[in-house]
């Protein structure tokens, strides 16, 4: 079985470190969380990890290949996908083409490209939406697709970033039974990254908690929840931890 | 009536220009951010290869003697040939410069391009007979209409039908509306870029030298001013239409042109002399109350 790792990664620029030393990995058909307060670094792993970002140290890997210093259009014809922050579609574009340049980028037929795509709309439940102008639907769906273009050419590992940012609970269950088809369906390794931790909690394991940069702890959700270091990272000091931050989250 | 006709003809005629000259200058700033001041001179110079073979001072009319179906291919390849050459040698350099430094860059191109006309043929127009059979007038309601106003009409539908069919319809037109709305989004999905931006250069040129042929045969002459003033009057459609639009740049190229001849014939006959200066205060007034266009298009690029 082929993971997708991180190796120590480590990003540096002028004195600050974003990443030191990460180590991740993610099989297929998991679904791994990644949790952190905001400047954690969890935005620049994903960027490493699908060429956006090159490491200014270690390595990433897929199998045996290893991905760090390839484009990113290489490493998503590889087999490592992802969604962005806010969704970044094509908004002027009809929603069935947003998919289907994804496929022609992966070096799909044009035919090929939107029978796959319409296949996939069904898929992530937007079928019906296909025609649409992508700028002009709820975010909900704007999500959706999103996810239906990164699992288009059928990705062996898919990086959502914060696919469920301004969701409400029913909202976020929609996206959870979504995010567990991925995985059981398709077999795809999913790195969830989110801060709404209780649906990582709910979702993933092992889940990983980043900090300034640093891993600072990975386990089961109950060893996360359990952790004081991760409650010290979310509360600024232990002694607060009857602040039931993880709790209110779920 | 036929007085109304007459103007509605002048308008969709004019604005036929303006907007077939937003659209190639919108086709490139859409994929590049580039504002391409060379535009206008692509136009002069698909005109002067009229008289290609012959290149110097006293050149006589050579290629524009040609059977129109020979010569209208010709003249296009020109325009699109010239542009595809100023991508490869000029702009590719300049992919990831500031848009201020390839605005620059464009105008050098510009200059280069018009002193190369200058240096062969002199700055004395040259007259060009050019499909002589299209200014005879055809009769419309009434009108006498000049042939050439509705071929003019007729020739910037088609092109417009068939580039928005060739956007919609071909993997190409796809992987090009995706770069010019997200062009990195685009490149890190697969997209070829290089393909992208030289068919957006090729179409650009092809559309410039379509006005070329239109210019020739309204004016008889050959001028290397000539696609200055389109090329102005085109950018400020651009402009207004939201810089990066396509429809917008097309509706805008015609609202100019209609403001153009209306004004022309509504305005006091003392104020006729200043009606360019009545039309730029309509643009500043539409700037002021829509800054980013009529449609806006993407004017800044997306962090990643």
């Amino acid at each position: 079985m082929q993971r997708l790792g991180a190796d120590k990664v480590t990003v540096a620029f002028e004195g600050l470190t974003a990443l030191s030393e990460v180590d991740l990995e993610v099989s297929p058909g998991q679904i791994v969380g990644l949790i952190g307060p905001n400047g954690a670094g969890k935005t620049t792993l994903v960027n490493v990890l699908t060429g956006f970002q090159a490491p200014t140290g270690g390595a990433v890997s897929l199998g045996g290949t290893v991905l760090s210093g390839l484009k990113p259009h290489e490493i998503r014809r590889q087999g490592v996908a992802r969604t962005f922050q806010g969704g970044r579609l094509f908004r002027d574009l009809p929603v069935i083409d947003n998919l289907e340049v994804t496929g022609i980028g992966l070096g799909q037929s044009r035919r090929a490209a939107i029978a796959e795509a319409e296949r996939m709309l069904d898929w992530v439940g937007i079928g019906a939406l296909a025609d649409r102008i992508a700028g002009t639907l709820p975010y909900t769906d704007e999500r959706r697709v999103a996810i239906g273009r990164a699992l288009m050419g059928k990705p062996a590992f898919v990086l959502l970033d914060e696919p469920a940012a301004g969701m409400s609970a029913a909202e976020a269950a929609d996206l959870a039974a979504l995010i567990r088809r991925i995985a059981g369906e398709m077999g795809c390794g999913v790195l969830l990254i989110e801060h709404n931790v209780g649906l990582v909690l709910d979702l993933c394991d092992p889940i990983a908690v980043l900090d300034s940069g640093a891993i600072i702890e990975t386990g089961a959700p109950a060893a996360i929840r359990a952790s004081e270091k991760v409650r010290h990272a979310y509360m600024g000091t232990a002694a607060d931890s009857d602040l039931p931050v993880l709790e209110v989250m779920e | 009536m036929s007085a109304i006709l007459q103007i509605l003809f002048d308008a969709l005629s004019l604005g036929s220009l303006y907007a077939l000259g937003a659209l190639g200058i919108a086709l490139i700033f859409g994929v590049m951010r580039l504002v391409n001041f060379a535009h206008g001179d692509v136009i002069a110079f698909s005109i002067f290869a009229l008289l290609w073979p012959s290149v110097d001072v006293v050149a006589r009319v050579g290629a524009g003697n040609l059977p129109w179906f020979l010569l209208i291919p010709f003249v296009l390849a020109v325009g699109a040939g010239l542009s595809v050459l100023a991508e490869l040698t000029v702009f590719r350099r300049f992919r990831n410069a500031s848009p201020a430094t390839m605005m620059i860059a464009s105008f050098a191109l510009g200059f280069v391009i018009r002193y190369f006309l200058l240096m062969l043929y002199s700055s004395r127009p040259k007259s060009i007979s050019l499909l002589p059979a299209l200014s005879q007038p055809v009769e419309i309601l009434g009108a006498r209409i000049p042939l050439l106003q509705v071929i003019t009409i007729l020739a910037t539908v088609a092109i417009l039908f068939g580039l928005t069919s060739f956007l919609r319809r071909t993997r190409f037109g796809l992987e090009m509306r995706a770069a010019a709305e997200n062009f990195t989004m685009a490149r890190m999905l697969g997209v070829r870029a290089n393909r992208v931006i030289m068919g957006a250069f090729a179409l650009s040129g092809a559309l410039a030298a379509a006005i070329g042929l239109i210019l020739g045969s309204q004016t008889g002459t050959a001028d290397i001013q000539m696609g200055a003033n389109v090329m102005l009057m085109a950018f400020i459609a651009t402009v207004i239409g939201g810089l990066g639009s396509l429809p917008g740049a097309v509706i805008a190229g015609f609202l100019l042109g209609a403001a153009s001849v209306v004004m022309q014939v509504t305005l006091p006959i003392d104020a006729r002399p200043f009606r360019d200066a009545f039309v730029y205060g309509a643009v500043i007034a539409i700037l002021i109350v829509r800054p980013q266009g009529l449609l806006s298009g993407r004017g800044t690029k997306e962090r990643v």
